[in-house]
């Protein structure tokens, strides 16, 4: 299917979704560029999976607009979508085998030979049940299934997380040479931040149902300065985007959102990694930054 | 070449790829005309984004050590000589740790006031832009 490369793989407008009492998504907005990686970062509860059932289609949120390649979440972009949630939902009575098969059949863009190296690669038993595969192996199942559907997007929850550490290299190695052939969009949310920097061109950050940072990855960190110092010399950082402060004894350090030049003072500044501002983003209180750095 | 990425030393990703091809070429183990493995490989063999590889094979096109040939793939141009300055530099070095010794610093420290006064001269906002 021709694509326009100027309209987002996913567009998010306003969505807001809840369960009972608990608010899951509220207000959320961003976009997915085409051919981007992008991570869904945020502690557990944050929304990371209801954002991925919401643009899978699965979920119609409350309130708000998700829209898939231009169009609206739902079943008409779904055969343009792998998704694997997180318990990989498989049917534990067919085989890996006849899993693929069916896969084949339901598929109209299935790519048999492909199903097939990937199976071959991840080195899953054919004849075995699926209900008997350890977790490990069902995920790999499933992004298999994923994969061979030859999509162009793909949405992954928390996708390395069952895998053990080999496991882990082999599946991004394969996601990311599908990547680099095929240009696939894909999101994938996670809680290990160190797994981001190298794999993931763009970044959301969910706290608490809402977007608190969205965006290119060097963008992001281009936009951040870290100051670290004597915690007497924090007063310097009244009226600024205050992210995160952290102090012990006399020292502390501080994440701040800026563009500007950075004030004068006692202050030492640096660029901060993508996993020092992630880190920050996922410890700071509360939905919005700060102006005033808080009393000790 | 086999690019080995260590998550845990705070280095970024892409800047671990430009070290290792500048060591490497450093240590003889790349030669002018050897080709660079193709994004697709390093992606399949590391997990890595494609994007991030050609990031760091531009920042080495930048500075002069690969070609990129249209169609052909990333080639190594010249050996890495090292810096002009290398010995002038140690020479330095060394009547500062003389002198650091003398004062009572042990090694740790040393490392430590370089890295805080690297992180003290580490360019501003205002100085990146310029250099863009």
């Amino acid at each position: 299917m021709p694509t326009d490369r100027t309209v987002p793989a996913l567009d998010f407008a306003g969505v807001t979704h809840r369960f009972g009492r608990l608010t899951a998504l509220d207000g959320c907005s961003f976009t997915v560029p085409i051919g981007a990686v992008t991570a869904l970062i945020g502690r557990n509860g944050a929304g990371k999976s209801t954002l991925l059932r919401a643009a899978s289609g699965l979920l119609r949120p409350e309130a708000g607009e998700v829209r898939v390649f231009g169009e609206a979440a739902g079943d008409g972009p779904l055969p343009r979508i792998g998704y694997v949630a997180q318990q990989a939902p498989l049917y534990p009575m067919l085989t890996v085998a006849q899993t693929l098969t069916l896969g084949g059949r339901l598929n109209p863009r299935w790519d048999t030979a492909y199903a097939r190296k990937l199976a071959d690669d991840a080195a899953l038993p054919g004849a075995a049940r699926v209900g008997a595969l350890a977790p490990g192996l069902r995920t790999r199942l499933a992004l298999v299934m994923a994969l061979a559907k030859r999509p162009d997007l793909l949405l992954l929850d928390e996708p390395l997380a069952p895998l053990d550490p080999v496991a882990r290299t082999e599946v991004a190695g394969a996601l990311m040479a599908d990547v680099a052939e095929r240009g696939t969009t894909v999101v994938l949310s996670s809680q290990v931040v160190a797994d981001v920097d190298g794999v993931c061109d763009h970044v959301t950050v969910l706290a608490e149902g809402r977007v608190r940072l969205a965006g290119e990855v060097e963008a992001v960190l281009a936009d951040h300065l870290v100051a670290v110092g004597a915690g007497s010399g924090l007063g310097a950082l009244d009226g600024m985007e205050i992210i995160e402060v952290r102090t012990a004894g006399r020292d502390a350090t501080a994440l701040i959102r800026t563009t500007g030049p950075t004030p004068a003072g006692n202050l030492a500044w640096h660029r901060p990694s993508l996993e020092e501002l992630l880190l920050g983003y996922l410890r700071a209180a509360g939905p919005a930054p700060r102006r005033k750095v808080p009393a000790a | 070449m086999i690019f080995r990425i260590d998550r845990r030393t705070g280095v970024s990703v892409h800047v671990q790829l430009v070290q290792q091809v500048r060591q490497a070429i450093r240590m003889g183990r790349l030669t002018s005309g050897d080709q660079l493995p193709t994004a697709r490989e390093v992606s399949e063999s590391t997990g890595i984004n494609p994007n991030t590889v050609l990031k760091a094979y531009r920042e080495l096109e930048t500075a002069g050590l690969v070609e990129a040939r249209q169609g052909a793939g990333t080639f190594v141009r010249r050996g890495l000589a090292p810096p002009a300055d290398d010995e002038a530099l140690r020479r330095e070095l060394a009547d500062w740790v003389a002198r650091a010794r003398e004062a009572g610093l042990d090694l740790a420290d040393m490392q430590a006031l370089v890295a805080d006064v690297t992180a003290g001269t580490a360019p501003t906002r205002e100085e990146a832009r310029r250099a863009d």
